[in-house]
């Protein structure tokens, strides 16, 4: 008995020590530009090849935070995405709401056009709606830009909202319909402080999707001084040549915080299957 | 009689009331979504051009015709088609299937090592995640210099496999999503299924081809599916690091549906050639709803 527990422990053994090796020799794979960017950033003389700096300083983060170069964009990726998110969110929930507690014919076909929507390749339809904005005069406009991150970004958030909402049981609510409380108070009050943790992660998840966007307001936003992070440093290193590489990488690090730290936040919530697993196996 | 029809009027009223709160995001989506694609479809069939002022003429099918009977149309349909292959259908969601199927024999730290730096890499905002693959692969970056270490031949990756060179930056922006599916896929199927062909002999191989494999098919599917859609549409990366260049040679269809609308001028030509992304993207997307059956 024990010889076989000793074969299945020393067997279990290798195929431990084969994953860790296989899997470290991916790490390395996935850290090496990771790494580079880290270095690179507080090197006085970054070049493009990963090496620990010399003598580290913390001069190209000094560069870079000026007006021009890192708070005018960040302020602008957050006026643009907050507003983005803020009305996401709100439309979302609202939406959510009836889909996930009433019933009539229209539900299955609206929430079948939604997820069929969640699927389309949204580049694809750049070059129109940058048309579109041309001839009802919203281009270079940030709440156009916003509008259109948006509604990008709803049917998604509706169908997330949705599952989330399905999971708060109905008792509360009904109490509160008895004593004749109206749907938006119904939903203000009572469903979406129960689903709390819900509402954060759609409200993160849609944040963190905008922030990174680089197309949308590439094509729908023209004035620099109305450029977001995304288009600013594109902007940045797009004019290849004279970059000063330690400088893009301090920058580029000044503007992946944010996401990093709120995708923390959320991944408990979001990990192992991922609200996705759930969003797409429906 | 009378009061039975007010209570039903007011009945249906009530039942329209609760149905309210789907109308802002309904006419967001009607305006902005729904709307573009419509105007989508009737720009594909004109000669709109972006220096022409106001001559926007109905063409019929000329531009499509115009983008199968175009050589340049044609590389963008090849590259797109290996670059979804490659990056996606090969990359992604293989090396997503082997880290999740790997973590689960590894030991916990580098489990969590791992899984953190692949999940950083696709949280990274899309241009930070350009630029860093765009160092990795040029000529004076780190690829070679580990090529260089190991003695083996340098290349100007950028310059003479460009499109080898986006999609691996694909691989290592998108290999996340797939790790996450098929953890979640692997964690669901019951432990003494494998352990009982573990005790009956069937090899590594074995159990993975007749076991998990099938046991995930459905995973499987999703992903695929999701990862190509996905993939099919990705701008930024592709734009960032080569600008399709050098020539054409990493122009996939939205890098080319940009060019032809923007650099050319020719905003119906372009048009069309997202209509057809578009048509294509649908199909899928169909495909995809059948596939799984959606329950809502």
């Amino acid at each position: 008995m024990t010889g076989v527990k000793g074969v299945t422990t020393s067997r279990r053994t290798r195929a431990r020590l084969a994953s860790d090796g296989a899997l470290l020799l991916v790490a390395v794979a996935f850290a090496l530009p990771l790494v580079w960017l880290l270095f690179a950033s507080l090197d006085g003389s970054a070049d493009l090849r990963v090496r620990p700096p010399t003598s580290p300083t913390l001069e190209n983060f000094d560069a870079v935070l000026t007006d021009e170069i890192t708070f005018t964009p960040m302020l602008n990726s957050l006026l643009l995405c907050g507003s983005a998110t803020l009305l996401t969110v709100v439309c979302a929930a609202l939406a959510a709401y009836p889909l996930s507690r009433h019933r009539s014919r229209l539900t299955r076909p609206y929430l079948l056009t939604i997820l069929f929507t969640t699927c389309l390749p949204i580049t694809a339809i750049m070059v129109p709606v940058y048309g579109l904005f041309v001839q009802v005069d919203l281009i270079d406009t940030m709440y156009g830009t916003a509008l259109f991150l948006a509604t990008a970004q709803l049917p998604f958030a509706i169908w997330l909202m949705k599952n989330f909402m399905d999971g708060v049981p109905k008792v509360l609510e009904e109490a509160a319909w008895t004593d004749g409380a109206s749907t938006t108070q119904t939903l203000v009050r009572v469903v979406l402080p129960l689903m709390g943790p819900g509402v954060g992660v759609v409200t993160i998840y849609t944040f963190i999707m905008l922030w990174g966007n680089f197309f949308v307001p590439f094509m729908l936003l023209l004035s620099p001084e109305q450029l977001p992070a995304s288009v600013s440093i594109f902007t940045f290193f797009g004019n290849y040549g004279s970059v000063v590489y330690g400088q893009l990488a301090a920058f580029s690090i000044l503007y992946s915080t944010p996401v990093l730290l709120l995708y923390i936040l959320i991944s408990r919530r979001l990990g192992g299957g991922f609200a996705l697993g759930g969003a797409v196996k429906g | 009689m009378q009061q039975a029809g007010s209570r039903r009027r007011a009945g249906s009223w009530r039942q329209a009331g609760r149905w309210l709160p789907i109308a802002p995001a309904t006419a967001l989506l009607l305006l902005f979504l729904a709307g573009p694609i419509g105007y989508c479809v009737w720009i594909a069939f004109t000669n709109t051009q972006l220096t022409g002022s106001s001559s926007s003429d109905f063409v019929g099918f000329a531009n499509f015709r115009r983008a199968f009977a175009d050589d340049n149309f044609r590389n963008a349909v090849q590259l797109t088609l290996t670059f979804t292959f490659l990056s996606s259908i090969v990359g992604q969601n293989t090396l997503g299937l082997a880290l999740a199927g790997l973590m689960r024999a590894a030991s916990r730290p580098v489990r969590t090592v791992t899984g953190a730096l692949v999940i950083t890499a696709w949280v990274l905002p899309e241009i930070v995640a350009a630029f860093l693959l765009y160092a990795f692969f040029r000529r004076e970056g780190t690829l070679n210099a580990i090529l260089d270490q190991l003695h083996l031949p340098a290349q100007n990756w950028l310059f003479t496999l460009p499109i080898l060179a986006v999609s691996f930056a694909n691989v290592w922006r998108g290999t996340a999503f797939s790790m996450l599916i098929y953890s979640a896929a692997l964690a669901e199927i019951p432990q003494d299924i494998t352990e009982a062909a573990e005790v009956d002999g069937a090899s590594g191989p074995l159990r993975l081809w007749h076991i998990t494999l099938p046991m995930i098919r459905r995973s499987i599917g999703t992903n695929l599916m999701l990862n190509t859609l996905s993939t099919l549409s990705v701008f930024g990366l592709i734009w960032a690091m080569t600008r399709g260049g050098p020539g054409n040679r990493s122009q996939t269809l939205p890098v080319f549906m940009y060019d032809q609308a923007f650099v050319n001028s020719l905003i119906g030509y372009g048009t069309a050639v997202a209509l057809l992304l578009l048509l294509v993207g649908s199909l899928f997307s169909i495909v995809y709803l059948r596939l799984m059956k959606v329950e809502v």
